[in-house]
């Protein structure tokens, strides 16, 4: 009997879990024993945010060929800022300031969607431009202002379940809704039809328009909500607080085993994928490595993931 | 010019996951000679040419051109050095690139300053020889292309040589999409190349062309070949018996179905009425790409919203015909492509209900006969036939009162379609309304009033009592 046929290998999310464990391995080789289990609270407490985002991104990128969301990071900020702006500090003003973040989000969705669908621009330029104008909005809306998030805010972010960092078990939560909503929805249905074959699609009488518009939402939304969770967890909003959300976004569903192509989505690869991410980045700074170098090998060992995960079963 | 063997095949065998394709075939091929391959889908025609043109490995048997073993290595470009060509039922070419850019693929000879025009003289020779007036331009971009068209590029590329000899053709379907002239002259340049020496293997469900064009039948059935004979040993009848099929007669006249007093479904004006009413069966004639296809999407548009000059009342579903680029989603099993359309109905409050999913494919699976170990494998495992019922399975079984058929019975095998011409029987005297466009003269006669189209609009308008082959065909021209 061979490894793999004792190991799911066969199934898309494997192969990203498979390699947060071995990034997580490494990592506690070489702390030497020590800090095992806060590696583990710390990269669930880190890969939630990644969580978030990514299947926002997923949901965008399963439409199919040429689309994708580059306004996440812009989003991010933008939602912080006004979300902590609205709070200004104040237990009472946390619902509020919730939903004016994910207003934030819908309203970014809505633009998204204007400028692809009526201005007829590919996603790709779509979401770069409006993310410029979304991280202006952003600037001249903080003007620089570092507001404290809200006390209870901040106790959320940071809480824990039974040693569990709450806001992963939110992304948890949210990672079941949206399995169920792909699988078990008209909605997600549609997603997965519309990124398999538009035009078959909609003669299939799915809605092509609306089912792409509303995706372009939901991932707005979600950065949104990642937007707040973040400034909550670190203290406030800041500029280029979603900076490092762009790349992460695209690699955890690339990691995660979701076709680049459209119309195949796999919800546990991207937990698996983000783990993956933020260890490895662990992994290398606990080697004391420099920046430079750190990022080469994150390139690479990206690489080698995406090669190794990415031997689809050949189709007929 | 004598013929010789070939190609010989022996004990070639084939599976795609549970589904045996080809369980051990053994053939001999010559030159010179037009081979006529027939049997019902799913028998493994198209899978026995894909190993041929080496697009497909076989599992296990031999495979010997010219007297050499070929192994494992075999591919595409040693078929294609050794002279075998293929025209794939499912159309090869790249929807982004010109004909003439096509045609360069397939010739990487083809090199150098000018090779664009050196490309487009050489396709377009051999369409003006194959289809002359076939009106294609070597510059369009092949999406902009008709079915039918991008058929005849497809036909006429793998007959253009430059650099490796040209020995072997199979043609997979070639006639699918073509209306009857064209197909004419297709069969006759067929039996020129033939005559020049020139291997050709042709499938077709339409017998009549197997049985005029081809020198040798042979017949495959459940994977393997079952009989091969000259094809004077046949006609049409004693090749369905053949191929496993009940002999049966040309479809008896039906009595006029009393349709005028029903509700008018569908109004639509091209050049003069269009008008569809409740449980009619309504078929759109003429040759290929007259406007037939055309209208139907303006009826399926007209449905969802309101447009001018078409009024629909009532739910549409298409069956569409050229099923990779309108029909199939490749990622998905054959439960999900038959359940998509119906996927608000399956609903049990917010969620999907898998069961509800389940029943309406396996009640389809039964009434229309898709060849499957089970309904959880991709939608490509199945032979293309079978892909073509799943995709009748999806719009019969949803809640649609008018179902639109863009030419849907292309690679159907006549079994397949008598149970399908009286599927659409039932469907329509329990009020279902159906727009059948289709290029086949056969399933013209199932319709009960049938509309000849020419150039976008309607040349003729003939109830059943009016229906003759005559009749369509002047109307057509």
């Amino acid at each position: 009997m061979t490894l793999s046929a004792l190991l799911p290998t066969r199934k898309p999310w494997f192969w990203s879990f498979a390699a947060a464990f071995a990034a997580w391995g490494m990592l506690v080789l070489f702390l030497q024993g020590r800090g095992a289990d806060e590696a583990v609270t710390a990269s669930l407490a880190f890969a939630a945010f990644f969580v978030i985002v990514g299947l926002g991104q997923m949901m965008v990128i399963t439409l199919g060929p040429g689309n994708i969301d580059l306004s996440i990071p812009a989003t991010i900020t933008l939602a912080a800022v006004v979300a902590m702006r609205v709070m200004g500090g104040e237990d009472a003003n946390i619902p509020l300031g919730v939903l004016a973040a994910l207003g934030c989000g819908v309203a970014v969705g809505l633009f998204n969607n204007v400028l692809i669908h009526l201005l007829r621009m590919p996603p790709i330029i779509a979401t770069l431009s409006a993310s410029f104008l979304i991280q202006s909005a952003a600037i001249s809306y903080g003007r620089g202002l570092q507001v404290r998030p809200p006390q209870a805010l901040q106790d959320f972010a940071t809480a824990r379940l039974y040693g569990v960092p709450v806001n992963a078990v939110c992304a948890v939560l949210l990672a079941a809704v949206v399995g169920v909503v792909l699988a078990r929805t008209v909605y997600g249905r549609s997603v997965l039809a519309v990124g398999q074959n538009p035009r078959a699609a909609w003669l299939a009488g799915v809605r092509v328009g609306l089912v792409r518009s509303a995706t372009y939402v939901l991932c707005a939304v979600f950065a949104a909500l990642c937007g707040v969770l973040l400034a909550g967890f670190s203290g406030g909003a800041s500029l280029d607080m979603g900076q490092e959300y762009l790349l992460a976004s695209i690699a955890v569903v690339v990691i995660g085993g979701c076709s680049v192509a459209g119309g195949r989505a796999n919800v546990p690869g991207i937990w698996g994928a983000s783990l993956f991410l933020f260890l490895l980045v662990s992994m290398l700074n606990s080697m004391g490595l420099g920046a430079g170098f750190r990022l080469v090998l994150t390139g690479l060992i990206i690489i080698a993931v995406i090669t190794l995960a990415g031997g689809e079963p050949a189709q007929r | 010019m004598t013929s010789r063997t070939v190609i010989t095949l022996s004990g070639v065998a084939k599976s795609f996951g549970a589904v045996k394709a080809l369980t051990g075939v053994d053939l001999a091929l010559q030159s010179g000679e037009c081979l006529g391959l027939v049997g019902h889908n799913g028998a493994g025609k198209s899978t026995l040419m894909n190993v041929l043109a080496g697009t497909l490995a076989p599992d296990g048997g031999r495979l010997m051109i010219d007297g050499t073993l070929l192994d494992r290595s075999y591919s595409v470009f040693r078929a294609h050095a050794l002279g075998v060509r293929c025209v794939f039922q499912e159309l090869s070419l790249c929807g982004n690139l010109t004909v003439a850019e096509n045609t360069r693929v397939f010739h990487p000879h083809l090199r150098g300053f000018g090779w664009k025009k050196r490309s487009a003289a050489l396709i377009g020779a051999m369409l003006d020889d194959i289809f002359p007036g076939h009106g294609i331009a070597p510059g369009t971009p092949v999406s902009e292309l008709s079915i039918a068209q991008r058929q005849m590029v497809e036909i006429a590329r793998a007959f253009t040589v430059t650099d490796t000899p040209l020995r072997f053709v199979i043609l997979d379907e070639p006639t699918s999409s073509l209306d009857a002239s064209r197909a004419g002259q297709l069969l006759s340049f067929v039996r020129r190349q033939v005559a020049a020496g020139i291997g050709v293997i042709l499938i077709s469900h339409m017998l009549h062309e197997i049985l005029e064009t081809a020198d040798r039948v042979v017949i495959m059935r459940d994977g393997r070949v079952v009989a091969v004979d000259a094809a004077s040993a046949y006609d049409r009848e004693g090749l369905v018996v053949a191929m496993g099929g009940l002999a049966h007669h040309q479809a008896q006249a039906r009595e006029a179905r009393a349709a005028n007093g029903a509700e008018i479904r569908v109004r639509a004006e091209r050049g003069s009425a269009f008008t569809a009413r409740a449980g009619e069966i309504v078929g759109l004639g003429g040759l290929a790409a007259h406007g037939q296809t055309d209208l139907l999407l303006s009826v399926f548009r007209a449905a969802q919203r309101r447009t001018a000059g078409v009024s629909v009342s009532g739910t549409v579903a298409m069956v569409a015909g050229d099923r990779q680029r309108d029909g199939v989603f490749p990622l998905w099993s054959i439960k999900q492509n038959i359940g998509v359309r119906s996927l608000k109905a399956a609903r049990r409050g917010l969620l999907i209900d898998p069961d509800r999913e389940n029943r309406l494919a396996e009640e389809w699976r039964t009434r229309i006969g898709i060849r499957a170990p089970d309904l959880d494998l991709g939608i490509l495992s199945l032979s293309g036939g079978n892909q073509q019922k799943a995709l009748f399975a999806r719009a019969l079984g949803s809640d649609a009162q008018i179902i639109l058929m863009d030419d849907p019975m292309r690679g159907v095998d006549v079994q397949t379609k008598r149970e399908v011409y009286r599927l659409i029987r039932d469907e329509a005297d329990r009020g279902r309304t159906f727009l059948w466009y289709t290029t086949e003269m056969e399933e013209l006669y199932e319709c009960d009033r049938v509309y000849v189209f020419r150039n976008g609009a309607i040349s003729a308008d003939l109830g059943q009592g009016q229906l003759t082959e005559e009749r369509i065909l002047q109307a057509s021209f």
